[in-house]
Formats: C-alpha cells, sequence, structure tokens
C-alpha cells in the first residue's frame, strides 16, 4: 500500500444536532486514500457524500471521529487550518458560481494571494493552473463571465489547483455540461493526474464518467462506506447498486449479460472501448470456427 | 438571526387560525392605544390585554422577548435622554449640569413601556401569522387604493418573492462562502477595511446568482401568462369565521375601554 495521505477514522456527522430536524448524514466512515491515488466516491443524492467532503478540508467538524492528513489530526491546530484547505483543495460543485473577478487571470490567482505567496510566484502559478485545464492566456485576460459553461468550469477548477493541493477533491466536476465539455473536463482531470501524481477523490453519481478514469471506487449509501474495491469488482454487483439508486456502466452490464448468453468474455470488462474489443475479438473466433 | 420580526412560529391556538386581516386590525389598533394612552393606568390595561393575546398564541414568551433584544440600545437611549432632559418642577438628584427630575423619570418609563409594548405587541401578529398570510391581507388593505394607481397585488407579490427568497439566499450565502473558504479566503479575522473587502468574493457570486433567479423566475411567470392586475383568483380564499368576529367583539371592548380610560382619567 502507498503512503497514506488522508485517513477518516470512525466518522460521525449530524446537520442540526439536537433540534428535532436533526439528520444524521455520516455514519461511521471509516477510509484511506493513498498518496497519489486517483478515487472515485460514489453515491446518489442525499448519500452524504458531499458532505464527507466537506470533512475532508475542515469545512465541517465531526461529531466524533477523526481526519487525519499524513498522520495529523486536521482538527489538531487551529492555527493550521489554512494550510489544510490549501493542502486538499476542494472543486463544489457548478463551481463556476464562485467566479467573481474581472479576469480569468485575476480569479485563479484568489487563492495562491490568500496564501501570501510574493506577486511573481502568483503569476507562475496562474500560468501553470490555467495550462493545467487547457486554457491559453488570452483566455486568461478575459472576463470570466464570457466564457463558455465548459470553460468557465475549468476557470473555476484552476482556481483551486493555483493553491498546488497535494490532494484534490472534484464534486460532480461535469455535471451540467455537454457532451463535450464533460469529455474535455474529465480528460483534463485524467492528465492532471498523470503529469503531476496528485491524489484525486471524484465525486459523482455516473458511473459512465467514473469508470473511464479512477482506479477503485467508494460507494456511499445512508451515510455509510457500502463499497470500496477496484472498479471491475464494485461494478460485478450491479443488483446491489442498483438497490442503492445507482448503476454499473452500461458496458459493464452489457458484457455481463453477453456472458450470460454464451459470450466467453473476461470477467470485470467495464470501459465501452474494452467490451468492444473483446466482443469484436470473440465474434472473429467464433467466425473462425464456423469457417472450418 | 436573532431578530424576530418575520419569524413564524408554527403552534394550534386560536389567534393562529384567526383571519390575517383581522389581526393586522387589532395590532394597529393596539398600537393606535399605545399612543393615544398615556396614563400608568391606561399602560398596565394594555399590559394586561397585551399579556393575555400572548397566552392565547400558544407561543413561548420567550420568543416575543427575542425582538427586543436588537432594540436594547434604542432603549437605553430613550430612557437616558428622557432622564436627563425633560424639563420638571420635582428635582430629585442635581449636580453640575446633570438635573434629573421625577417627570423625567416617570416620562422615561412611559417611553419605555410603549417601545416594549409595541415591539412585542406586533411580534405577536408576525409570530402567529405565515408571511404567504401577512401579505394577502396587505394587499387587502391597500385594495382601495388601486384606484389611485397604487399597484397593491404587486407590492404583495413582491414581498412574499422577497421572503421566499431569503432561506434560498442564505443557503447560497453558505455555499458560496466555503467554496471561497477552500481557495483560503478567511472572513472572520482583520480589521474592518479587510474585513469589508473579503465580502466582495462572497457579494459578487451572491449578486450573479441572485439576478440569475430573479431572471429565471420571471421567465417562469411569463412561460405560465403570470398577470398580477386582473382577473387573478386566490387558491386560499380570506373568509371571515365565527372566532374572527368574537375577536373583533375582543376589539371593539378593548377600543371602547382605551377611549373611557383616556376621558376620565
Amino acid at each position: 500500500m502507498l503512503h497514506t495521505k488522508l485517513e477518516i477514522n470512525n466518522l460521525v456527522f449530524t446537520y442540526n444536532k439536537g433540534a428535532s430536524f436533526e439528520k444524521k448524514a455520516l455514519d461511521n466512515v471509516n477510509l484511506k486514500i493513498g498518496a497519489g491515488e486517483f478515487m472515485g466516491l460514489i453515491g446518489c443524492t442525499g448519500s452524504g457524500k458531499s458532505t464527507l467532503i466537506q470533512q475532508f478540508n475542515a469545512l465541517l467538524k465531526p461529531e466524533s471521529g477523526n481526519v487525519l492528513l499524513d498522520g495529523t489530526d486536521i482538527h489538531a491546530d487551529k492555527s493550521r487550518l489554512k494550510e489544510v484547505r490549501r493542502k486538499v483543495g476542494l472543486v463544489f460543485q457548478y463551481p463556476e458560481q464562485q467566479l467573481f473577478e474581472e479576469t480569468v487571470a485575476k480569479d485563479v490567482a484568489f487563492g495562491p494571494k490568500n496564501l501570501g505567496l510574493p506577486a511573481e510566484e502568483i503569476e507562475e502559478r496562474v500560468k501553470w493552473a490555467l495550462d493545467m485545464v487547457g486554457l491559453t492566456p488570452e483566455m486568461g485576460e478575459q472576463s470570466p463571465f464570457d466564457l463558455s459553461g465548459g470553460q468557465k468550469r475549468r476557470a473555476a477548477i484552476a482556481g483551486v489547483l493555483a493553491m498546488k493541493p497535494e490532494v484534490l477533491v472534484l464534486d460532480e466536476p461535469a455535471a451540467g455540461l455537454d457532451p463535450v465539455g464533460r469529455d474535455e473536463i474529465l480528460m483534463k482531470i485524467r492528465e492532471m493526474h498523470k503529469r503531476t501524481g496528485i491524489t484525486i477523490i471524484l465525486v459523482s453519481h455516473s458511473m459512465e464518467d467514473v469508470a473511464r478514469l479512477v482506479e477503485r471506487i467508494a460507494v456511499i449509501n445512508g451515510g455509510r462506506i457500502v463499497m470500496d474495491d477496484i472498479p471491475a469488482a464494485v461494478f460485478s454487483r450491479a443488483p446491489e447498486l442498483e438497490q442503492m439508486g445507482l448503476s454499473a456502466p452500461q458496458a459493464a452490464l452489457l458484457a455481463q449479460e453477453l456472458q450470460k448468453r454464451g459470450f466467453r468474455l473476461r470477467d470485470g470488462l467495464y470501459t465501452v472501448e474494452d467490451v468492444v474489443a473483446a466482443v469484436a475479438q470473440e465474434l472473429s473466433v467464433n467466425k473462425g470456427l464456423n469457417h472450418k | 438571526m436573532n431578530v424576530t420580526i418575520g419569524q413564524y412560529y408554527p403552534a394550534d391556538s386560536f389567534v393562529h387560525q384567526l383571519d390575517p386581516r383581522v389581526k393586522l386590525l387589532g395590532v394597529t389598533l393596539f398600537i393606535a392605544a399605545l399612543f393615544t394612552v398615556n396614563s400608568f393606568a391606561g399602560y398596565a390595561f394594555i399590559a394586561v390585554c397585551m399579556g393575555l393575546a400572548i397566552y392565547a398564541t400558544k407561543v413561548p414568551p420567550i420568543f416575543m422577548l427575542r425582538g427586543l433584544r436588537a432594540l436594547i440600545f434604542i432603549l437605553i437611549f430613550t430612557s437616558a435622554l428622557n432622564i436627563f432632559f425633560t424639563a420638571g418642577n420635582t428635582v430629585l438628584v442635581s449636580f453640575w449640569v446633570i438635573t434629573i427630575t421625577l417627570e423625567g423619570i416617570l416620562n422615561a418609563i412611559r417611553m419605555v413601556s410603549r417601545l416594549t409594548m409595541l415591539i412585542v405587541g406586533s411580534s405577536v401578529l408576525t409570530l402567529t401569522t405565515t408571511p404567504i398570510k401577512l401579505t394577502d391581507a396587505i394587499e387587502y388593505v391597500l385594495g382601495p387604493f388601486k384606484r389611485i394607481g397604487v399597484p397593491a397585488h404587486e407590492i404583495a407579490m413582491m414581498m412574499s418573492i422577497a421572503l421566499r427568497f431569503i432561506p434560498t439566499l442564505l443557503e447560497e450565502i453558505d455555499r458560496i462562502m466555503k467554496a471561497q473558504m477552500a481557495r483560503g479566503a478567511d472572513f472572520d479575522t482583520g480589521g474592518l477595511i479587510k474585513k469589508a473587502k473579503s465580502l466582495v468574493p462572497l457579494l459578487v457570486p451572491l449578486f450573479i446568482s441572485a439576478f440569475r433567479r430573479a431572471d429565471e423566475l420571471a421567465v417562469a411567470m411569463e412561460a405560465r401568462c403570470y398577470r398580477g392586475d386582473i382577473n387573478r383568483t386566490k387558491m386560499k380564499v380570506m373568509r371571515l369565521e365565527r372566532r374572527d368576529f368574537k375577536a373583533l367583539w375582543v376589539m371593539l371592548v378593548f377600543s371602547a375601554a382605551i377611549v373611557l380610560l383616556k376621558i376620565y382619567i
């Protein structure tokens, strides 16, 4: 196992504790995330996934249990909160709604400025972050409100990247974008992971998006982590996922159905590309047999 | 939020069920009474009536008093003004430029009880009436002014939309604050200027989203062919019931008592 970056132990959290409308959002969550890992966190609406990620950078305080970053409790020292929030970059849902500056570059510079970095370093980071998300320096000089939806989203992600986080948490980064914008964002995230080796946690309810990217999937349901495994293993439990209001990627379902009908495919296929290749191979083998 | 105004307290009481127009009339009479009477007997009488009304609402009295917290400074300021600057014959304390007269102290007590009862009494209305019902009542009251061009319905509609969006905007503020805090924003520390500056990253996105919401709402209303001015019917028609007439009788008796108190004391 890699060096553990983020560790969540027996975490419990309740909204509006003590009021008649209190709601237990997280119930004894345990999770270990290794440095450089690319993990998917999946759950349907109201499963507690957004609450959980706010625990990662101390925006919410656990009722009991703790969150360890590099082995230290993030709530141990209040003066280190800023440091924790720098190390764990959190990109919320629809992050483009937090843009506020006159130009994209200025907005991206907001985070580094808050860190109190020198001007040259800030400029350097802005350039780097914009490049990371695939925006040109010219776009950096535009008003964020003149960009397209997908570009805005990427500008907002750059704003978090410019803090140079060690862990990047993205909450539904592709939600509400058109297919092209969605692919662009997801590919950029994958590229980012490859280029920097940063730890990434991708939160989503869409298996299709997550399947192609992550190495490991944790499924959260009703405030509990109910599955935590490699994608192939998680997707093989399709009926259970369906009960939780989720589903395996369609490619995985297709592969499973074909297996049942006698296709000899190997287990654990879940990306469209892999299934296409496997089915094509199977068909060509069969064809060969038929010709004999 | 520490201001009680606009905070509905759900309960099942006689007062809650009253027609909002009746309650609005009641509060108006109550305020008029407060400014008519200036004898202590009168204030005592009003206080007792108010106490009975509060008892009838089944709302814990602490909620009525909460509204006072925001006004504590004004109360202290008023009483200080009255104590020190009322001219009178019965001098109690006098040194240097400060003279405290009996009249001054009595005046201060009058003013403070008037203000306190004003706040507490009006909170009876807001605590027992949902904002929607209240705006309905206001629309009704403004109705006669439609003839001279007062857009009564539109005013009521704007009020209820504003009230409707307060919780939404609070949620939005929370969301944006968290997003900016994740980028190292600091809303709590620093001097006044630094704090004011730190609000920019919060206020700009908030305004943008408020305008977007307003725009979306306008489109949605137009798509449903909304017209405020003519031929609108109501889902909940306000109708006076037995209990409303009972309440009106009580108000009549109350007003008569106030007039008598004014004449004879």
